[in-house]
């Protein structure tokens, strides 16, 4: 009886997961086998993943994003900490204008957010060249698109993770801060001794949250560059899309597809045990 | 000192809101002005006749209209759809309960971009390319809002579901009358969340939608910026009008929403 009613409330959601989510996984992994040869689907064996090794441009889009996570995501974190540091002193003013502020960035429609930028970053009219006083190529040379790219990720999503610390900072009780000061201890090792160690779970949760976001990257490149100039700012899930909508190559398609979900299980784990492990 | 720590709070927030002060700006002015040195710093008085052409070229009042239809429909299912799961899976035992919840983490795991080519493949072989359904349908059950409002429904007294029964209502008519009711805030966070999910939902209404006449907002602004000569400021018109109502939304129920960010994150 009881679980008649179970299977009633959970069936819609229970039904649509097995046809728009259980299907298409299992297809994409069969696809993953097969190739097409004179428009006849094919088994491919691992083709389609032993090409992935030997493609420069499955290695080009691994370099892209690993620079971004090495760069891009301390980057956003640091910042993120310090405004939610700040933003949490009890006496500031306008907290929540702040906040709303930040954040706002990381509502906001992809494409809207795109149209902006592209106009801002244009090379000869472009705001940001005007007001810098500089004639850089922001979207079209290798180097500075992929600037260009870490800048806006940075300015969408800086703001979500300064939200997310704030709220792990006020979980501290403020019993603490005062009984380390009253130790004597010097307002860095309060930080780092008292602060830090509580903080770990919300830092991890927003480490695990960026790295899964890096790995995959699609948005900024497909709107604002296109994965170009010369492929600087292509990504694995980028060039999954071109080959399975541009190419119709679904078998390598989904080759790609797998290999970030690879990616994606792994280094989450790697951050998780990391980090866990510790406290 | 006080002063002072107002200072990288300022920077940050400038930082942050120029761009959509900047598409106020150049939504009202004419794009030659725009790609003009030095281009303009404060509003221009061409915001009607850019609306007008945005109008003319790409009908942006159909276009907003089928962003609001497609946006209402599937904010409703979505969470319906996800009040009713999350309460199976907190206050229910039943079998396939395990691998439900494991299905559940499973998509938050999985890049939705594996899904993409099966998915249209699926959708062209039973001839639903170009249609709502075909929009809507792969995305109304959204493991997020199943998991906030199992969240909310865990704490939810059993004694009080207990009393509905020995009162006689039926399993459904306690759902809605008395347990529905006290997850509002919860509720709330879910309706925010997939209401900007879908009004600025991108890729998947790109593959699907052909008909100029069946197109989002987001869909139709792409299209324009792959034109020729691209019209930037009726693009930034554009896309201010499509910022608008999720930034009244955020502004309305900001308190609901950090929650419901924070759902699984952070406790207190």
């Amino acid at each position: 009886m009881r679980g008649r009613a179970g299977w009633f409330f959970t069936a819609p959601a229970a039904v649509l997961f097995a046809v728009f989510f259980g299907y298409p996984l299992v297809a994409s992994l069969v696809q993953s086998f097969q190739t097409d040869a004179d428009g006849e689907t094919v088994w491919a064996g691992f083709d389609n993943y032993t090409r992935l090794f030997q493609d420069p441009l499955v290695g080009r889009s691994l370099v892209n994003i690993a620079l971004i996570l090495a760069v891009q995501v301390p980057l956003m974190l640091v910042i993120a900490l310090g405004l939610a540091q700040v933003l949490n002193l009890s006496w500031l003013r306008f907290r929540s204008g702040y906040r709303v502020a930040y954040f706002l960035p990381a509502v906001t429609t992809l494409v809207a957010y795109a149209v902006v930028f592209r106009v801002l970053l244009n090379t000869d009219s472009g705001l940001l060249n005007q007001i810098l006083g500089t004639h850089i190529d922001w979207l079209n040379d290798p180097t500075m698109a992929r600037v260009a790219l870490i800048g806006s990720i940075t300015w969408r999503w800086t703001g979500y993770n300064m939200v997310i610390l704030l709220a792990g900072l006020q979980a501290i009780p403020k019993e603490q801060y005062e009984a380390a000061a009253i130790d004597g201890a010097g307002s860095l090792r309060t930080y780092v001794s008292v602060i830090v160690p509580q903080l770990r779970p919300v830092l991890l949760f927003c480490l695990i949250t960026s790295t899964i976001g890096t790995l995959q990257l699609f948005d900024e490149s497909f709107v604002l560059t296109s994965g170009g100039p010369d492929n600087a700012t292509l990504t694995p899930v980028l060039y999954l899309y071109e080959n399975g909508f541009q190419q119709l190559d679904f078998g390598y398609a989904a080759a790609i597809a797998w290999l970030v979900v690879a990616l994606t299980g792994l280094l989450s784990l790697v951050q998780f045990r990391a980090l866990r492990t510790k406290s | 000192m006080k002063r002072l720590a107002h200072l990288p709070l300022l920077v940050g927030a400038v930082v942050s809101l120029f761009p959509f002060y900047w598409m106020i700006v150049a939504a009202t002015h004419r794009t030659r002005d725009l790609l003009h040195s030095p281009p303009p710093f404060l509003p221009g008085d061409q915001l009607f006749e850019n609306l007008r052409r945005l109008e003319e070229t790409v009908g942006f009042s159909r276009v907003t209209l089928n962003t609001v239809g497609l946006t209402v429909v599937y904010t409703a299912l979505s969470s319906v759809i996800s009040a009713m799961c999350g309460y199976g899976l907190a206050k229910f035992r039943f079998r396939g309960r395990g691998l439900l919840l494991a299905v559940l983490l499973a998509t938050m795991m999985i890049p939705f971009q594996v899904l993409l080519v099966p998915l249209f493949q699926m959708m062209a072989n039973v001839g639903w390319i170009d249609t709502y359904q075909a929009v809507i349908l792969p995305f109304l059950a959204n493991s997020f809002g199943i998991f906030l409002m199992r969240q909310a429904f865990l704490d939810f007294p059993d004694e009080l579901i207990e009393a509905g029964r020995l009162d006689g209502c039926s399993e459904a008519r306690i759902f809605y009358r008395i347990v529905l009711p006290a997850a509002r805030p919860q509720l709330a966070a879910v309706v925010i969340f997939t209401f900007i999910s879908q009004w600025s939902a991108f890729i998947w209404p790109l593959l699907m939608l052909n008909s100029e006449d069946k197109y989002t907002i987001p869909v139709a602004l792409s299209r324009m910026i792959g034109q020729s000569r691209v019209d930037y400021s009726g693009l930034m018109l554009g896309a201010f009008i499509a910022t608008l109502p999720i930034m009244a939304v955020f502004l309305a129920f900001q308190k609901q929403f950090v929650s419901g960010l924070l759902g699984g994150s952070v406790k207190g």
